[in-house]
């Protein structure tokens, strides 16, 4: 279990303000300009030695990823996107984030934009975060107020600014490339990949879009070391992460953990156990809803970290721990899911477009017990089909859900087709 | 950079150039990929997903058709995955498709069609309902019918990248994203029939070909287009007897694979309002006859005034009473026929410039669009001087929007200020503002002497002016558009018999009169036999007290005004010679024949030089036209721009370089628009059912974009 000094947000709950004043006595802003003065190739080193992966759902290496911007900048500028488009159902660490810690954002966004060549940087926030948007606002005034921010920011020398844009509530625009077009004012649909955004990203510049919990925890890596973050958690996903705990438990919460704490420690620990014990667990879904959920024998002995989730089927994705107990209707929740992504597809590519339409109305009926049990095949044919040939992920994020339920449900499913085909017949016979 | 990249492709070996794309690299070994979303002439979507392939090493299937080739790529694109990748992608896009094929217009020449042979599933799996779209209205050319649709977006792409109205867009997301245009009506763009070769299926028709025909049906001619002076290159297919449709065929020079509205739509006009059989004035009227009589009481009518003058001693030169004015649609063969009638009849009045430029004819170069049309994308800076290219030359004006769209091209418009599509540097109206700029008195001056490779459009209504021509021609020099290996003065045309009439050199000869001249000598009685070549744009009541033989295809004002009529075979009915405003030289051929007694123009001079006792000296076509490339040698060169020497300033026409000498010009140098009514500027499209209705709506348009300029009352 993660100890209380190796916490980053330590204001994640709100006990205390979120302000400026606030924040300073959590040390956001201590020695930032002492932070910048060792330079981009430093900062870019530390991430890389830290080991920290994208906290957005994919889990790239951070440093990497800052490596990508090129080094001299070619008359272009340069862009740092900071993605606070948190739509992923299940997930809502971000949100805290802006909430209680923004300025652990403002401090990582400047830390990360400077080595990254970029003055300016943009937080694309979702549109129903209106009083986070609000707050985070606050934030940034205060930061312009202080010096922190703007011209000369935190008198290193370096000009910076944060530029607060408020999205519109769509799923897709939290997609890198999407949100890129929606910044430019366009529709929010994802582009085609090469040319990358470190290469050609918001308005044709380099750019590099970046989670909120990726940024929020850069500043506290440069401050206490690359080598203390990379000894927490496990060789290739170490340091901390907060988890998002819902559903069938008895304290839903948002915990900074440890990354790779066992999923049922998690559980037991900080939110209160599964509603009924653990026994009455039935399958989690560990990353958010894109992810495939996991069963309770899987979840009894599973790590919560990428690789140890990528072993199992699944993947820790925004580490949004869903918990479903024996209560659950499990194909219900999964064609809820898959309506979802039939709601939020963008509609640009055939598979998606088509694709999830067809999987939310099969499992629809699966649901109902109107299908027929070749369906189930079918259904996964589908996915199959959708995953891996479109333009984004939102695809693949449409596809593992209902592949989960199939690879784990499947007599579920089976015994619900059953039992109502028995019924029909007994009506038919009843009436004949 | 220039290095060559090594691939292998389903294990076949190929070099190919850096930033080839894969998809084009597989069609060079010859594999083949399916794809919707791709067209070479639009941005690149890559929505589709049919065009997925497996590259060794990246995990995930590739679409072809966005990502550039990198060295030493192993591409498959024939395993059973990849095979597989495409059912599945075939089979989304059928899902919701209606399947309803025996009663779409696109059924025989549908990519979905096609592809679903090779990549479709025998049965459908999908069991639910499939979508309906509900219909959108686009106005009298595009016939929608958007349940086909599947969202490949060429449409949006082409009318934002190509057509430069962005006024067709996607609304709603996912499986209920539409394809629509701006508040359901037409595009407001000149190439907006175009959007229906481009889709690949049903969804976007040709309104007016609705269930007319079958494509395995239809006889299919290559032909030239002559509704503009681009020349476009077009394939008229016919069905019994009848023109069922026109479209565009590829010509990287010219058209690209575009064509324009009227170009493409006009074709009902060649079966309304057509001159079938020779008329006669009778009592004021005109009555239908035969060609013998027509032929008789022409050969009096013209001896009689022969002899007559004869005894007065006006029968040559100046002095003939006899003239001839040759229209828009004119092809080389019959100009050349009526010239050698003229020659015969010893007079000097000829003009086959009814709008009156004054375009000299000694240098080839002085009235050619000297740039091309391709070479327009070499250019780095444009002054357009009273043209409108976008309902001039719609086709061509897409080139120059393309060649805006790869940056660095400043455009500068002397003339009426309207939306051409891209932004222009508005430097005002009239000689005075060309005068502003070739003493560098304007900005814009200095953006042009700047230039590399500056050019200068010219139109015809600016020509109608005096001395705009040499003006021109003066500022091409000082802005160093005439260079050894570039020549950036262009005169833009807008009918398509000038250029071969000006090779022809179909002008005054000496001592004759122009088309003023002649329009003033019909007045004044100087005139008193005026053959008319399909000449339509003429003030009718300026030629009323003369006798008027019209020859032409289509009943319109010439015919009206006439006192005979001689039928003549439309462009579509015969193998004519037409040059194109960069000097291009085509043939059109014959796709149909004339209707009931009309015949080709060519062969009723040459009736009508034997009946008056002086035979033209050929019998055939093929003889005309010996005798035509003696005259004019490069006529014989198909397809070719002979290459015509820089204009030069001839010492006769020095161009006024002070305001002094203009200024008494005043508003007289005002350039006018050269049409009000872009797709009324024919015969053939005055015919057009489809023509007029475009025409409404363009008008009716207008009328309301000005009533919302003046505000709609709600405005506050």
């Amino acid at each position: 279990m993660l100890k209380d000094n190796d916490r980053i947000f330590t204001n994640l709950y709100g006990f205390a303000d979120a302000g400026l004043a606030a924040a300073r006595t959590r040390g956001d802003w201590h020695e930032t300009k002492s932070l910048l003065a060792k330079g981009r190739t430093h900062i870019i080193e530390e991430i890389k030695n830290s080991g920290l992966r994208g906290r957005g759902g994919a889990g790239f290496p951070t440093g990497l990823k800052w490596s990508f911007m090129p080094q001299e900048s070619d008359g272009r500028p340069h862009y740092l996107i900071v993605n606070a488009d948190e739509s992923e159902p299940g997930t809502c660490k971000d949100r805290d984030i802006l909430r209680h810690e923004p300025h652990k954002l403002l401090e990582g966004a400047l830390l990360a934009g400077f080595a990254m060549g970029a003055h300016d940087c943009y937080i694309y926030i979702r549109g129903e975060f209106i009083r986070e948007a609000e707050i985070l606002q606050r934030a940034i005034d205060e930061a312009y107020g202080a010096g922190l921010l703007g011209k000369n920011a935190c008198k290193s020398g370096w000009d910076y600014n944060i530029y607060l844009h408020r999205g519109a509530g769509a799923y897709i625009c939290g997609e890198e490339t999407a949100l890129l077009e929606s910044l430019e004012g366009k529709k929010g649909m994802p582009r085609l990949k090469p040319p990358f955004p470190a290469n050609m990203g918001l308005y044709g510049c380099p750019s590099t879009v970046n989670n909120v919990e990726t940024i929020a925890v850069a500043p506290s890596i440069l401050r206490r070391g690359a080598a203390w973050f990379s000894a927490l958690g496990r060789d290739g996903n170490t340091g901390t992460k907060i988890f998002c705990i819902s559903g069938h438990v008895n304290r839903p919460c948002n915990v900074e953990e440890e990354m790779g704490v066992p999923l049922k420690e998690l559980i037991e620990k900080h939110a209160g156990g599964v509603r009924g014990g653990w026994d009455n667990l039935l399958a989690v879904i560990p990353g958010g809803s894109s992810v495939p959920l996991i069963p309770k024998e899987i979840c009894d002995t599973v790590l919560m970290d990428f690789d140890s989730l990528k072993n199992v089927e699944s993947g820790l994705g925004t580490a949004a721990v869903i918990v479903m107990d024996k209560t659950t209707d499990i194909i219900r929740a999964i064609a809820r899911i898959a309506y979802f992504y039939k709601h939020e597809s963008c509609g640009q590519c055939t598979p998606c477009r088509e694709g999830t339409g067809w999987m939310w109305r099969v499992l629809e009926r699966m649901a109902n017990g109107r299908a027929d049990s070749q369906e189930i095949d079918l259904l996964l044919t589908v996915s199959k089909q959708v995953e891996g040939h479109t333009i984004c992920a939102l695809g693949d994020a449409a596809a593992w859900p209902v592949q989960g339920l199939i690879r784990h449900f499947r007599p579920v499913i089976e015994e619900r087709l059953e039992q109502t085909r028995l019924k029909q017949t007994i009506r038919q016979e009843a009436a004949e | 950079m220039s290095a060559l990249l090594k691939v292998k492709i389903d294990g076949v070996e190929i070099e190919v150039a850096h930033g080839t794309t894969i998809l084009q690299a597989c069609e060079a070994v010859g594999a083949e990929i399916p794809r919707f979303c791709y067209h070479e002439r639009l941005s690149v979507a890559g929505n589709c997903r049919m065009c997925l392939v497996a590259v060794a090493g990246i995990p995930k299937p590739v679409a072809s058709c966005a990502v550039p080739v990198v060295a030493d790529m192993e591409i498959d694109t024939k395993s059973a995955d990849v095979q597989s990748m495409r059912k599945g992608v075939m089979e989304f896009l059928l899902i919701n498709h209606p399947l309803d094929c025996p009663v779409c217009d696109q059924g025989g020449e549908c990519d979905l069609q096609d592809q679903a042979l090779g990549y479709g599933h025998e049965v459908s799996r999908f069991g639910d309902n499939k979508r309906a779209v509900e219909e959108k209205y686009m106005g009298p050319l595009v016939k929608t019918i958007m349940t086909r649709c599947i969202h490949c977006t060429r449409c949006v792409r082409f009318a934002t990248e190509v057509a430069g109205v962005p006024e067709i867009g996607t609304i709603g997301r996912g499986e209920d994203m539409e394809i629509t245009t701006y508040l359901e009506a037409s595009l407001a763009s000149e190439l907006s029939g175009n959007v229906i070769d481009l889709c690949p299926v049903g969804a976007l028709t040709a309104k007016p070909y609705a269930f007319m025909a079958r494509p395995w049906e239809l006889t299919k001619t290559e032909t030239i287009d002559v509704m503009d002076a681009v020349g476009s290159n077009i394939r008229v297919d016919t069905r019994d007897g009848k023109v069922m449709r026109i479209l565009p065929r590829n010509h990287d020079e010219i058209n690209e694979e575009w064509l324009s509205d009227k170009s493409r739509f006009v074709f009902d006009g060649l079966h309304c309002q057509r001159l079938d059989t020779p008329y006669i004035r009778k009592n004021g009227k005109l009555q239908p006859t035969n060609w013998e009589t027509v032929f008789t009481s022409m050969a009096v009518k013209i001896k009689a005034q022969q002899t007559k003058a004869s005894k007065t001693g006006e029968n040559n030169g100046a002095n003939s009473k006899i003239a001839a004015i040759a229209g828009d649609l004119a092809c080389a063969e019959s100009m050349f026929a009526l010239q050698g009638l003229m020659a015969q009849l010893a007079s000097p009045h000829l003009d086959c410039r009814q709008d009156g430029a004054k375009l000299p004819s000694d240098m080839r170069s002085d009235y050619l669009f000297n740039t091309t049309i391709a070479g327009i994308e070499q250019a780095d800076a444009l002054l357009i001087i009273g043209a409108n290219p976008r309902k001039e030359a719609a086709v061509l004006n897409a080139r120059i929007r393309k060649r805006w769209l790869q940056g660095n091209f400043p455009i500068g418009l002397i003339g009426t200020d309207t939306d051409l599509t891209y932004p222009v540097t508005h430097l005002g109206n009239g000689l005075e503002s060309l005068l502003d700029v070739i003493v560098g008195e304007h900005k814009f001056a200095k953006i042009l002497q700047q230039a590399r490779r500056p050019m200068l459009i010219l139109g015809q209504t600016a020509l109608t002016v005096p001395t705009v021509h040499s003006a021109a021609l003066e500022l091409a020099r000082t802005m160093n558009m005439l260079q050894d290996d570039w020549n950036g003065f262009n005169i833009l045309h807008n009918a398509a018999a000038r250029v071969a009439g000006l090779d022809l050199n179909f002008l005054p000869a000496a001592g004759g009169r122009d088309v003023e001249g002649i329009l003033q000598g019909c007045e004044s009685g100087d005139i008193e036999i005026v053959f008319l070549l399909g000449a339509d744009e003429l003030a009718m009541q300026r030629l009323e007290k003369a006798f008027i033989i019209y020859i032409g295809s289509h009943g319109d004002a010439g015919a009206q005004a006439a006192d005979i009529i001689l039928p003549a075979a439309a462009y579509t009915e015969k193998s004519a010679i037409y040059v194109n405003t960069e000097g291009r030289v085509q043939m059109t051929q014959r796709a149909l024949f004339p209707p009931g007694e009309a015949r080709e123009d060519w062969k009723i001079f040459r009736a009508l030089s034997a009946i008056l006792g002086q035979p033209l000296p050929y019998d055939t076509l093929d003889g005309l036209r010996a005798a035509m490339f003696q005259q004019v040698p490069h006529f014989a060169q198909l397809d070719e721009i002979s290459p015509a020497p820089h204009p030069t300033l001839s010492a006769t026409s020095k161009a006024p370089t002070s305001k002094a000498p203009t200024a008494k010009a005043g508003q007289a140098s005002h350039f006018k628009q050269a049409y009000d009514d872009f797709y009324l500027t024919t015969p053939i499209a005055r015919a057009s059912a489809t023509m007029g209705a475009c025409s409404r709506q363009s008008t009716q348009r207008e009328i309301m974009q000005n009533q919302t300029e003046k505000g709609t009352g709600t405005d506050g």
